[in-house]
């Protein structure tokens, strides 16, 4: 690790995955209640858990997010940190506002913590994934714009790469359409309009910038190919993303009160998202077959390997099947869009940071790799976690199959609860792939105290 | 035997074909729509004017004409030729977007709009994406002209002109495909 101030990525790394931990549990808690509905009631409702699960999810991806780039931005630019001490105070910032929020979801009435934290001065509250207060995205902000600022002037101070430049690119796109979050007009489409440009041009627009931009990052590192190489794919792969998931956008406006064009424009755009994470896959397998040295660490190659295949079976095939507006009449809204949202979030999101971890964390433990027994164990914690994770989203797709067909094709459609009775065996098979998931996170987590002193790749000396 | 070389990057040309895929799917969806709906696309596209999309064509076919002389040029070593090609090539370019923001205001103007119906949805998207494509083939041909005048390519060196030029034939490609399709058959 050639600057010391790359190891405040350590902190943003532990408190991602601390909130990882939790947001399985919270996923847990869930799924059971999703076949026996009073579990934890009324200590824990429904709704409260989900929300703590997905808002979990959003928060710990941020914190990877922001842990990868304090890492990798100094290596790309050559130069420390711009302020070392403003990383720290934001991330206690952003940990205590965090908690306090998830806090506040667990002991207040959602209603009373609106009341509580000024929702009617500007009502931003009640909507799925932006339910933080307003005070908790008032202080996202200030978090985000103090952590651009940061990593901004490290990058323009240092040298500039296309790596750096993508990653800013995303991580300000990331910023500017979180503003969104405080428009919410009275008027119930305008309001699902722009709640889509927070929700869609977050994952399926720059948050992929920041994915390309990591993926690179580690590929440069794992296998010594020619940057330019891997950086002109990286154009290629976040134009064709540009091109995609802008005007993709348009999926999500066929039934919400939209002119009719968005079907069009809906269906063609977003049938051709795949293609960037097909060529992400291409990428990461060509970069591998194509390296010029045997990198110790090669637990941080499998999980680049993973993140491209799994985002583009997760965000590219699983989102391909109901994205084409005749085919999402049926299934809008059903358990294909619960099947699709876990393998794409875990494929792309998730493995991307636990890859740019994986590589990073050893250097900034004092070593290049870890021994090869505590990679082993990541690597069955690898295994476990995106197994698992394919049947959560097999057995969610039956679900959404069976589920469309009874609800809303058969010739007697049924209604809503009596079909989640017929389809529970698959939320039990669910279930257990989850607890199967949550044995792989543990796993993972224990990787960190294999070994420590065993045959690990020591750091060679500068 | 001379050894088989590729015109451009390569990476060029993951690029051309996924922007062909992209507007392949455009064309079949056109077409598709179109057989249900013949009533509605013969009268829509009675209100457009062949002749705008016609000068169009001729100006893109003829801006490929340069950007190949440029191609041409660069390859014996002639770098004022390849600037003056290039050039000549923007200008066409340009003459494209002229004419077609002419043909888009008057659209406008009679009442046009994406949302009119069918046929008028794809002639916006369509051509709208076309139009940017356009646009972004001016700053390829923009960038590697101010390369050539600062002496960045020669003889032995000019795959980045050739990767341009790729991507103009390609603009131009979509193009003549686009014409007839939207504003004659």
């Amino acid at each position: 690790m050639p600057y010391s101030s790359q190891s405040i990525a350590k902190l943003y790394f532990i408190a991602a995955i601390g909130l990882f931990v939790g947001q399985i549990l919270f996923g847990l808690i869930m799924g059971l209640q999703y076949v026996i509905g009073d579990f934890m009631f009324p200590a824990i409702p429904f709704n409260v858990a989900r929300m703590v699960h997905t808002n979990l999810l959003i928060v710990w991806l941020l914190f990877g997010f922001m842990g990868a780039s304090y890492y990798l931005v100094p290596e790309e630019a050559e130069r420390e940190i711009y302020s070392p001490l403003l990383a720290k105070v934001l991330f206690w910032v952003f940990l205590v506002a965090g908690a306090l929020t998830i806090v506040g979801y667990l002991l207040v009435p959602y209603a009373g913590l609106a009341q509580m934290t000024g929702n009617s001065i500007l009502p931003t509250m009640g909507r799925e994934f932006l339910e933080q207060p307003l005070v908790t995205k008032i202080g996202i902000v200030i978090v985000a714009l103090g952590f651009l600022f940061n990593i901004g002037m490290t990058v323009l101070k240092g040298r500039k790469t296309v790596v750096t430049m993508v990653l800013l690119t995303g991580l300000t796109g990331l910023a500017v359409m979180f503003l969104f979050s405080f428009y919410n007009p009275e008027n119930l489409v305008l309001d699902k309009y722009f709640w889509w440009w927070v929700v869609h041009l977050w994952v399926e627009g720059v948050w992929e910038l920041i994915l390309g931009a990591i993926l690179a990052f580690v590929l440069i590192k794992v296998t010594g190919v020619d940057r330019e190489i891997i950086e002109k794919w990286l154009y290629i792969i976040i134009a064709m993303t540009l091109i995609t998931g802008i005007l993709g956008t348009g999926h999500h406006y066929y039934w919400i009160g939209t002119p009719t064009y968005w079907q069009w424009l809906g269906s063609i755009f977003s049938a051709l998202e795949p293609i960037p994470f097909f060529m992400m896959t291409l990428f990461a397998f060509n970069m591998v077959n194509r390296r010029r040295r045997e990198h110790p660490n090669k637990v941080a190659t499998l999980w680049a390997l993973g993140t491209a295949v799994m985002a583009f079976l997760g965000a590219g095939v699983w989102g391909f099947m109901h994205t084409l507006a005749p085919v999402n009449y049926y299934t809008h809204g059903t358990q294909l869009t619960a099947a699709h949202g876990h393998m794409a979030f875990y494929g792309a999101y998730v493995m991307i940071v636990l890859t740019i971890i994986s590589y990073s964390m050893p250097m900034m433990r004092g070593r290049v790799a870890n021994s090869n027994k505590a990679q082993v164990v990541e690597m069955w914690s690898f295994w476990l976690m995106t197994v698992s994770m394919t049947f959560i989203t097999l057995f969610l797709t039956a679900a959404g199959i069976l589920q469309t067909y009874m609800q809303r094709m058969a010739d007697v459609p049924q209604s809503f609860m009596v079909v989640q009775d017929k389809i529970a065996i698959f939320y039990w098979m669910r279930e257990v792939a989850g607890l199967v998931f949550l044995i792989g996170l543990i796993v993972y987590l224990v990787s960190f105290f294999v070994d420590k002193d065993g045959d690990a790749v020591a750091e060679p000396s500068a | 035997m001379q050894k088989k070389h590729l015109s451009g990057d390569l990476a060029i040309w993951f690029f051309i074909y996924a922007e062909l895929v992209v507007f392949g799917i455009f064309f079949l969806s056109y077409a598709i729509s179109r057989r249900f709906n013949l009533d509605l696309f013969t009268s829509s596209q009675a209100a457009l004017d062949p002749s705008f999309g016609a000068f169009n064509t001729v100006l893109l076919i003829t801006g490929s004409y340069f950007v190949v002389q440029a191609v041409q040029s660069i390859a014996k070593n002639q770098r004022q030729k390849t600037s003056f090609f290039l050039l000549a090539t923007l200008a066409m370019g340009m003459g494209f977007v002229v004419v077609k923001s002419i043909e888009f205001w008057g659209k406008y103007q009679e009442g046009f709009r994406l949302s009119s119906n069918t046929f008028f949805m794809f002639y916006w998207s369509m051509t709208f994406f076309h139009y940017m494509h356009v646009l972004l083939g001016m700053v390829i041909i923009v960038a590697i002209w101010l390369k050539n005048r600062r002496g960045g390519y020669s003889a032995d060196n000019y795959t980045g002109i050739e990767t341009g030029a790729a991507y103009w034939h390609m603009v131009d490609l979509v193009w003549v495909i686009l014409f007839p399709l939207l504003y004659v058959l």
